[in-house]
C-alpha cells in the first residue's frame, strides 16, 4: 500500500450553523440507519451522541451570560487518533489504518467483539443493535480514495467526504492534515485578533494523550461543554510497557519452571 | 436565513469573513441570531413601527444618500394638496370609507394629476396590486419637483413628517426593544451608506404573512431607497422564498387575479372588451416599457389559443373567464364549507397542513364532490377523511363524508425535465435522471393528458363554452412509454416565437401586437433565444465572473440585478471603483459592466425626455427605475396599495395590546371574513400571549417532503414548543412535558421546550411574553403532531390577499388537550369567556 | 486462485512479508476494503439537476446505476450553492427513493371507510368526466348586466410552488381555457 498524504478533518465551529446537513449526508451516503425517533430536548440536538448510527453529531449549547445568549453548534466526529486504541486492540484486523492515516472498520472482518468500544477514549466506536458489528466514522474512505473530479475534489485526489461536502459554511472542513493545522493556526490567531479570547484548538496538538487527532476542532468553549473530554489519553498507552513486564514475568516464569525441572533432575 | 435557506447563508458567512455585520431581528433566538453579530428581539408583527424609526432617524439626521435620493427617488416629487396623513387623522390617511372600510386614494396622488378613477374595492378583491411585482403602477407623465426638497408637500418633507413620531423611545414602546440596541441598528445601517458602501436587507414569509405585509416590505425599500441600496451591488431589498420555484408559480400564475407575465385576469365590470382589458395594462400616456404591454397580451392569447386567435375575435380574448371579487385560495376554501365548490385539485400542496386555520381547510375538503390529490406521500390533504383531527372530535365521520378522492402519486423533481426559477428570478432547468416508477407521472403529463381527454370527450360539442377548450394550441410532442409531453416544447412557447415560422423570439422587445408572434410569458421571453434552453447554460461559476452570467437565465433579459442603472451615478460613472457594476462607456456611447444593463444600452445619461413623450421615450437618461412609470424609486406610493401610500404602524388582527401611534387599531383596509367559524380575538385577557410559528433547518413547510423521511425525521422528531423560563414559571411549564396553545380556533399540544432563546419583552409599559410554535407537523408520515396552522384564522393583507399567520393571540396551559367531542367544547368555552360566542 | 496467491492471501503471510508487521494497515485489508470505490465513480449516468426544497436553488448531480438513484449531492460547478446542500438537499435521494413513497394511484369512493386500488388510465378518465360535470352544473355565462363571466367557480386547484414553469404554465392554460377561476398556489400563502 502506497502511503499518502495523512488527511483529516478541521471542524470550526465558530461558523457552524447546527444545519446538520453532515449528519444526513453521512447517512446518505453511507446508509445508516436511523438512531430512532426521540425529542431529547437537549436543545436542537435529537440524536445526542456518536454512536454506530450517527457518524456526526452536532452538539447544541445554549448559554446565557449575563444576559447575553451565546449558542454553540459544533459538529463531532471519529477523531481518527494517531495512537489509536480501538485499533490496537481489535483482535481481527477489522480495523485497520488507511493510506490516508485514518481509521477504518471492515465491515467484512469484524465479528462484532466489541473490545474496541471501551477502548476509545472518546466514546465515538459503538457496535450495532441487532447487527452486533462495530461501526463508526470512515471518512468516507471510498471517497477519498477514488480518482476523477466527479464532485468536489480533496486535495488527495479523491472526493472529499460527504458531511464536508455538504456543509453549507465549510465548518467542515477536509484535506491534508498539515495544511489543516495551518489553517486552523490561522483561524485562530484571527478569532483571538477579533478578542474571541475563548476559542482553542482542540485535538490538533501531535504531543497530546493521542499523540493528535485527524479530526480536530476549533471551539469556543471548554472541550466539557460540548461533550469532548478535556485530555483524551490512548487507553493502550500502557500496553507496550505492560507487555514488556508481562514479557519479563514469563520469562522469570518460565526459568524457574526450567529450574525447577532442572533442579528435579538434580 | 441560516434555519430555512442554509446554502444561501453561506455568502452572508462570506460576508462576515470579510468584515460586514450581519444584524438578525426576530421574536426569536434562532440559527441566524446565533451567527450575528447583533441579535434584536422583537415583538411579532411591530416591523413597521421598527423600520419606521430607522426612516425617521435617517431622515431626523439626515443621514440619506441624498445624490442618489434626489436624482433617483421620487423625494422631490409634489403631492396634491388634498392628501392628508395619518398624523392628521389619527390613523387613518384621507379618503377612507369606514362603511366598506377601504380608501379612495384620489387625494393621494402626486400634484395636477388626475385622480385615479378606480374601484378600491374590486381591486382588493381581486388583489390588484400584485401585478405590480414586475411593474410599478401607471401614472401619467410629468411630475412636479422641489430639487430643494424643502416644498412641505414634497415626498420628502411628508415623510419625515409621517415618522417623526418614531422615535427610538416609541420603538421601545411598541416593539419591546431597548432604545440602544435601536440605535445602534441604526448607526450601523446608515454608517454603511454612500458611494463606497451598501447594505443589503433580506426578509422571507416573517414579513408577507402579515395584514400589513406588503406595508412591511415597503417599509425596508424605503430605508434602502433612503441609504442609496438599490440597484446597486450589495444592496436590495431581498425576499428568500420558500418553495424551489414559487417565483416561478408567480411569474407563471397559478393564481386567480394574474395571466403569465402580471398580466392581469379580466375582470368583469373593468374589462369587459379587448379594449378596455389591453388600455387597464398599458395606460397609453405613461412613461416607460409598460407601454409595449398591448404586444405581450396579443402574444399571449396567440400562445393559448393559436391559429383560432385572430384580430377579428380579439384573439379569442372572450375565451377568458372573467373575475367578479375575491376568488383566492382562502375565500375558496369559505365557498367549499358552504357547499359551493365540487372539485378541487391539490398539485404538490398540503392545505390541511400548510394553509391558516386548517380546521376550514379540511372541512371544506370534506364537503366536495371530488378531490384530486397529486403528491409524492400520502400527506394529510389526502387522508384527511380518514385520520383528521376533525374524525377524533367526531365533526366528520368517514362513512357520512361524501368527497370521492382521487390519489395519483407524482414524479419527483429527478424523474423528469423542467424548469425551476428560484428567489432572484433565475430558471434553472433540471436534467431528468429516471423515469418514474409505477404510476407516479409528472404534473406535465398529467395536464397534458386530462387536457387531451377533455378535449376528445367534447370534441363533438357545439356549446359556445366549449370553444376555448377546443381552440386550444395543445399539441405538444410526446415520447417515451408514457406519452411524456415535450418540457422543452412547453418552454419554447413561453419564451415565445414568430408564428410563421416557429422561430424562437430573441426577447419580449421582439414581441408583436399583430398576431404575428406568440409568447407563453413574456418575461420570459429571451429564455429560449437562438434556439438554446438558456436555463440550461451551465458554464461552472469558477470559470466566470462573480455576476455568473453564465449559468441558467434570469428574467428579465438574463439581468441578474434589476435597476442595476442606480449602481452609476446620474452621469452614468460608477459610484465609486469599489461599487461599479454596469456604467456608461461614453467613448462607445453604450452601457456596459458586469451584468446586463437594465435600461436601453445606447441611451446617454444627458438624455432628457422631450414634451409629450410617452412610453420609453419618456424616460430619461438617469432614471434608473424603468418600470416604474415616473423612472424613480417610491418613497412615497401615490397609486397602487390599497392600504395607503406610506406604511404604518398597525396592532395584528389580533394583538394583546392597544396601538400605542394611533387610535386606529389595526389595518383598516385589511380582507376580513367575518363568520361563525372564523373568529378573531379582540384585545381580550382569554388569550394573553403572543404566538408566531416558523418553520426549523431540518423540515419542509407542512412535512410532505420531510417527515415521511427518517433521516429528517429523527433530527426533529416531534412537535414541540418553545416558551422563555419566565413564562414556563407564570404557567406552571417544565421542559420537555407536555403543553397545549389554545386561539378562538383551535387548541394544539406540544412538548415544552423551555429555552432563554425566547425572551419576554417590556410593551406599552407591561410584560409581553411570545411563544413560538414550528407548523411543520400533521397526522401523516413518520412523525407525527398537531398542526400549528390550526391555530390562525383568516385575515389577510388588503393589496395580496395573503393571510395574517405569523402572529396571534393565545393561552398556554400545561398538560395534554382534550381529545375527542371535548376538545371542542373546550375552545367554545374559551370563545365563551372571550365574548366570541353567546350562551 | 493458485497456491501462491492463496498464501499471499493469507494475512499472517501479508503482515510477516509487507511493511505492516503490526498488522494495522496494508496486511489486514479485506478485499472488500480493497475494491472500495465511490459510487459516484462508477455511476452509469449523472444528471444535472436543482434542489426541490426551498429557492435557493442548489445545483444538484444525480447519480444513476442500473436505473436506480444510487446518489444525490452538490453540484461544485453551481455558482448559487458551490457543491453544498442542507439537510434536506442531502436527503434528497432518500426523497426519491423512499419505500414510503407512494407510487400507485388510490381511491376513496364517497362515504368510503378505506383507500382502493384504481387503474391510471381509468382514473384519468374519471377525473376528466367529473370536471366536465363540475363545470357544467356551475357554469355561468353572462353577469346579471349581460357581462360575460364565461367561466365556472365550481373548480378549484392549489399547488405549483413545487412544480416546474412548463407544468404551471399548462396547469393555468388548461384551466383557463375550462373557465376555472379559481386556480391558486403557495405564493398566495
Amino acid at each position: 500500500m502506497s502511503v499518502a498524504e495523512r488527511m483529516g478533518f478541521f471542524t470550526d465551529t465558530s461558523i457552524c450553523i447546527g444545519c446538520k446537513a453532515c449528519e444526513v449526508a453521512c447517512k446518505e451516503w453511507n446508509a445508516i440507519p436511523t438512531d430512532g425517533l426521540d425529542l431529547l430536548g437537549m436543545s436542537f440536538d435529537n440524536t445526542g451522541q456518536l454512536d454506530a448510527n450517527t457518524w456526526r453529531h452536532v452538539a447544541f449549547v445554549e448559554q446565557t451570560h449575563d444576559g447575553d445568549l451565546r449558542w454553540l453548534m459544533s459538529s463531532d466526529v471519529c477523531k481518527h487518533c494517531t495512537h489509536a486504541a480501538c485499533l490496537d486492540v481489535c483482535p481481527t484486523g477489522s480495523l485497520f489504518r488507511t493510506e490516508f492515516g485514518t481509521v477504518v472498520v471492515q465491515e467484512d472482518i469484524c465479528n462484532g467483539c466489541g473490545y474496541c468500544v471501551p477502548a476509545c477514549p472518546y466514546g465515538v466506536i459503538d457496535q450495532r443493535q441487532g447487527d452486533g458489528r462495530a461501526w463508526k466514522c470512515t471518512m468516507c474512505y471510498d471517497r477519498i480514495r477514488a480518482g476523477g473530479d466527479g464532485g468536489r475534489a480533496g486535495s488527495g485526489g479523491g472526493l472529499m467526504p460527504a458531511c464536508a461536502t455538504a456543509c453549507p459554511t465549510e465548518s467542515i472542513q477536509y484535506g491534508p492534515l498539515d495544511e489543516l493545522r495551518d489553517r486552523a493556526a490561522r483561524r485562530l490567531e484571527q478569532l483571538h485578533g477579533e478578542g474571541v479570547a475563548q476559542a482553542r484548538l482542540y485535538g490538533h496538538d501531535p504531543a497530546d494523550g493521542v499523540g493528535g487527532d485527524g479530526a480536530f476542532f476549533l471551539l469556543l468553549d471548554d472541550p466539557e461543554v460540548y461533550g469532548l473530554p478535556p485530555d483524551p489519553v490512548v487507553t493502550t498507552r500502557d500496553l507496550p510497557a505492560m507487555w514488556r513486564r508481562a514479557g519479563l514475568a514469563a520469562l522469570a516464569m518460565a526459568a524457574a519452571v526450567v529450574a525447577s525441572f532442572v533442579g528435579g533432575s538434580s | 436565513m441560516a434555519e430555512c435557506h442554509p446554502v444561501g447563508f453561506q455568502w452572508v458567512m462570506e460576508a462576515k469573513r470579510r468584515g460586514a455585520t450581519v444584524i438578525h431581528i426576530d421574536p426569536r433566538f434562532t440559527r441566524t441570531s446565533a451567527l450575528a453579530d447583533t441579535y434584536v428581539p422583537i415583538r411579532a408583527g411591530t416591523d413597521i413601527a421598527f423600520l419606521g424609526g430607522v426612516v425617521n432617524y435617517i431622515l431626523g439626521n439626515e443621514l440619506d444618500f441624498r445624490e442618489y435620493v434626489l436624482a433617483y427617488t421620487n423625494a422631490a416629487t409634489i403631492v396634491d394638496e388634498s392628501y392628508q396623513d395619518t398624523e392628521d387623522l389619527d390613523g387613518l390617511f384621507s379618503g377612507f370609507d369606514p362603511e366598506k372600510g377601504v380608501y379612495d386614494p384620489g387625494s393621494w396622488q402626486y400634484a395636477g394629476h388626475a385622480p385615479d378613477s378606480g374601484d378600491t374595492d374590486a381591486d382588493r378583491e381581486t388583489a390588484r396590486p400584485l401585478r405590480h411585482e414586475s411593474h410599478g403602477p401607471p401614472i401619467p407623465a410629468g411630475t412636479e419637483r422641489d430639487e430643494t426638497l424643502r416644498h412641505p408637500r414634497c415626498v420628502y418633507q411628508i415623510l419625515k413628517r409621517h415618522f417623526a413620531r418614531y422615535t427610538p423611545e416609541m420603538v421601545e414602546r411598541v416593539c419591546g426593544v431597548p432604545r440602544e440596541k435601536f440605535l445602534e441598528v441604526c448607526q450601523a445601517w446608515t454608517r454603511n451608506s454612500g458611494r463606497e458602501r451598501t447594505s443589503a436587507l433580506v426578509y422571507s414569509v416573517g414579513w408577507t404573512q402579515h395584514t400589513v405585509g406588503v406595508q412591511y416590505i415597503r417599509t425596508g425599500a424605503i430605508i434602502q431607497l433612503l441609504l442609496g441600496n438599490v440597484g446597486r451591488p450589495g444592496g436590495g431589498v431581498l425576499a428568500l422564498r420558500g418553495h424551489a420555484s414559487i417565483q416561478g408559480s408567480t411569474d407563471i400564475p397559478t393564481l386567480f387575479n394574474l395571466l403569465p407575465g402580471y398580466l392581469p385576469m379580466p375582470h368583469h365590470a373593468q374589462h369587459a372588451s379587448f379594449s378596455d382589458w389591453v388600455a387597464a395594462i398599458r395606460h397609453p400616456g405613461q412613461k416607460g416599457f409598460w407601454a409595449d404591454a398591448r404586444a405581450y397580451a396579443v402574444s399571449l392569447l396567440k400562445a393559448y389559443w393559436g391559429d383560432a386567435a385572430t384580430a377579428e375575435n380579439d384573439y379569442c380574448y372572450g375565451h377568458l373567464p372573467r373575475m367578479t371579487g375575491d376568488h383566492g385560495t382562502y375565500q375558496t376554501v369559505l365557498n367549499m364549507v358552504d357547499g359551493k365548490v365540487k372539485g378541487y385539485f391539490l398539485l404538490g400542496q398540503n392545505p390541511a397542513v400548510g394553509s391558516a386555520h386548517g380546521r376550514a381547510q379540511r372541512l371544506g375538503m370534506a364537503n366536495l364532490d371530488w378531490l384530486v390529490v397529486r403528491d409524492l406521500y400520502l400527506v394529510e390533504s389526502a387522508t384527511f377523511w380518514k385520520d383528521g383531527p376533525e374524525v377524533a372530535t367526531g365533526e366528520l365521520v368517514p362513512e357520512e363524508c361524501r368527497t370521492e378522492v382521487f390519489f395519483l402519486p407524482a414524479a419527483s423533481h429527478v424523474e423528469k425535465e423542467g424548469s425551476f426559477t428560484q428567489t432572484q428570478r433565475l430558471l434553472q432547468w433540471r436534467e431528468k435522471a429516471v423515469d418514474p416508477p409505477g404510476d407516479c407521472r409528472s404534473e406535465l403529463w398529467f395536464v397534458y393528458h386530462l387536457g387531451r381527454i377533455i378535449r376528445q370527450k367534447l370534441a363533438a360539442s357545439t356549446l359556445p363554452r366549449d370553444r376555448a377548450v377546443l381552440d386550444l394550441a395543445w399539441d405538444y410532442p410526446v415520447s417515451g412509454q408514457h406519452d411524456e409531453p415535450s418540457a422543452t416544447a412547453v418552454l419554447r412557447e413561453i419564451n415565445g416565437f414568430e408564428v410563421a415560422s416557429g422561430e424562437p423570439v430573441s426577447g419580449y422587445t421582439a414581441l408583436k401586437d399583430d398576431g404575428s408572434t406568440a409568447c407563453g410569458c413574456w418575461i420570459y421571453s429571451g429564455v429560449f433565444a437562438g434556439g438554446v434552453n438558456q436555463a440550461a447554460r451551465r458554464r461552472p461559476g469558477a470559470e466566470q465572473s462573480w455576476v455568473a452570467a453564465e449559468w441558467g437565465w434570469a428574467w428579465p433579459m438574463n439581468r441578474r440585478l434589476l435597476y442595476n442603472r442606480a449602481s452609476a451615478d446620474p452621469s452614468g460613472r460608477p459610484w465609486s471603483p469599489r461599487k461599479a457594476y454596469v456604467w456608461w462607456d461614453a467613448g462607445k456611447g453604450r452601457w456596459t459592466g458586469h451584468d446586463v444593463p437594465d435600461f436601453e444600452a445606447d441611451k446617454d445619461p444627458s438624455y432628457r425626455p422631450p414634451l409629450g413623450a410617452t412610453g420609453v421615450a419618456a424616460i430619461a437618461g438617469d432614471d434608473p427605475f424603468v418600470m416604474q412609470s415616473d423612472g424613480k424609486g417610491w418613497l412615497y406610493v401615490p397609486t397602487g396599495l390599497i392600504d395607503g401610500p406610506l406604511p404604518t404602524h398597525y396592532e395584528p388582527a389580533e394583538s394583546p395590546v392597544a396601538n400605542p401611534l394611533y387610535r386606529q387599531q389595526s389595518n383598516p383596509a385589511r380582507k376580513t371574513y367575518p363568520r361563525p367559524d372564523n373568529p378573531l380575538d379582540p384585545i381580550s385577557a382569554v388569550f394573553p400571549y403572543v404566538f408566531t410559528v416558523s418553520r426549523l433547518t431540518e423540515h419542509h413547510t407542512a412535512g410532505g417532503m420531510s417527515r415521511h423521511l427518517e433521516y429528517l425525521s429523527e433530527l426533529q422528531p416531534e412537535m414541540f414548543i418553545e416558551v422563555s423560563p419566565e413564562l414556563a414559571a407564570e404557567r406552571g411549564l417544565s421542559h420537555l412535558d407536555w403543553a397545549h396553545v389554545v386561539t378562538a380556533r383551535a387548541v394544539v399540544e406540544a412538548r415544552v421546550m423551555v429555552t432563554d432563546r425566547l425572551t419576554p419583552l417590556r410593551v406599552a409599559g407591561r410584560t409581553i411574553h411570545q411563544i413560538w410554535l414550528p407548523y411543520h407537523w400533521g397526522g401523516a408520515g413518520l412523525s407525527v403532531g398537531d398542526s400549528a396552522n390550526d391555530l390562525f384564522g383568516i385575515v389577510l393583507d388588503p393589496n395580496v390577499l395573503i393571510q395574517e399567520s405569523k402572529v396571534g393571540t393565545c393561552d398556554l396551559r400545561p398538560g395534554r388537550r382534550p381529545t375527542g367531542p371535548e376538545l371542542r367544547r373546550y375552545v367554545d368555552g374559551y370563545l365563551r369567556r372571550a365574548g366570541l360566542r353567546k350562551g | 486462485m493458485g497456491v501462491r496467491s492463496w498464501i499471499e492471501g493469507w494475512p499472517v503471510y501479508r503482515q510477516l512479508a509487507g511493511d505492516d508487521p503490526t498488522g494495522r494497515g496494508e496486511a489486514v485489508r479485506s478485499p472488500r476494503t480493497a475494491a472500495l470505490t465511490s459510487r459516484t465513480e462508477t455511476a452509469d449516468s449523472v444528471a444535472r439537476s436543482v434542489c426541490p426544497y426551498c429557492a435557493v436553488g442548489c445545483g444538484q448531480r444525480v447519480y444513476v446505476s442500473g436505473g436506480r438513484v444510487t446518489q444525490i449531492e452538490g453540484d461544485p460547478d453551481s455558482p448559487i450553492s458551490r457543491g453544498r446542500l442542507c439537510p434536506k438537499g442531502a436527503a434528497s435521494k432518500s426523497l426519491v427513493t423512499s419505500p414510503r413513497r407512494q407510487r400507485r394511484v388510490l381511491y376513496r369512493r364517497p362515504y368510503g371507510t378505506d383507500w382502493e386500488e384504481l387503474d391510471l388510465a381509468t382514473a384519468m378518465d374519471m377525473i376528466a368526466d367529473r370536471v366536465l360535470a363540475a363545470r357544467a352544473q356551475t357554469w355561468e355565462d353572462v353577469d346579471e348586466q349581460g357581462r360575460p363571466l364565461h367561466r365556472t367557480l365550481g373548480i378549484a386547484s392549489l399547488g405549483g410552488a413545487t412544480l416546474d414553469n412548463e407544468e404551471n404554465y399548462l396547469i393555468k392554460k388548461l384551466f383557463t381555457a375550462l373557465g376555472a377561476l379559481q386556480i391558486e398556489n403557495q405564493a398566495r400563502i
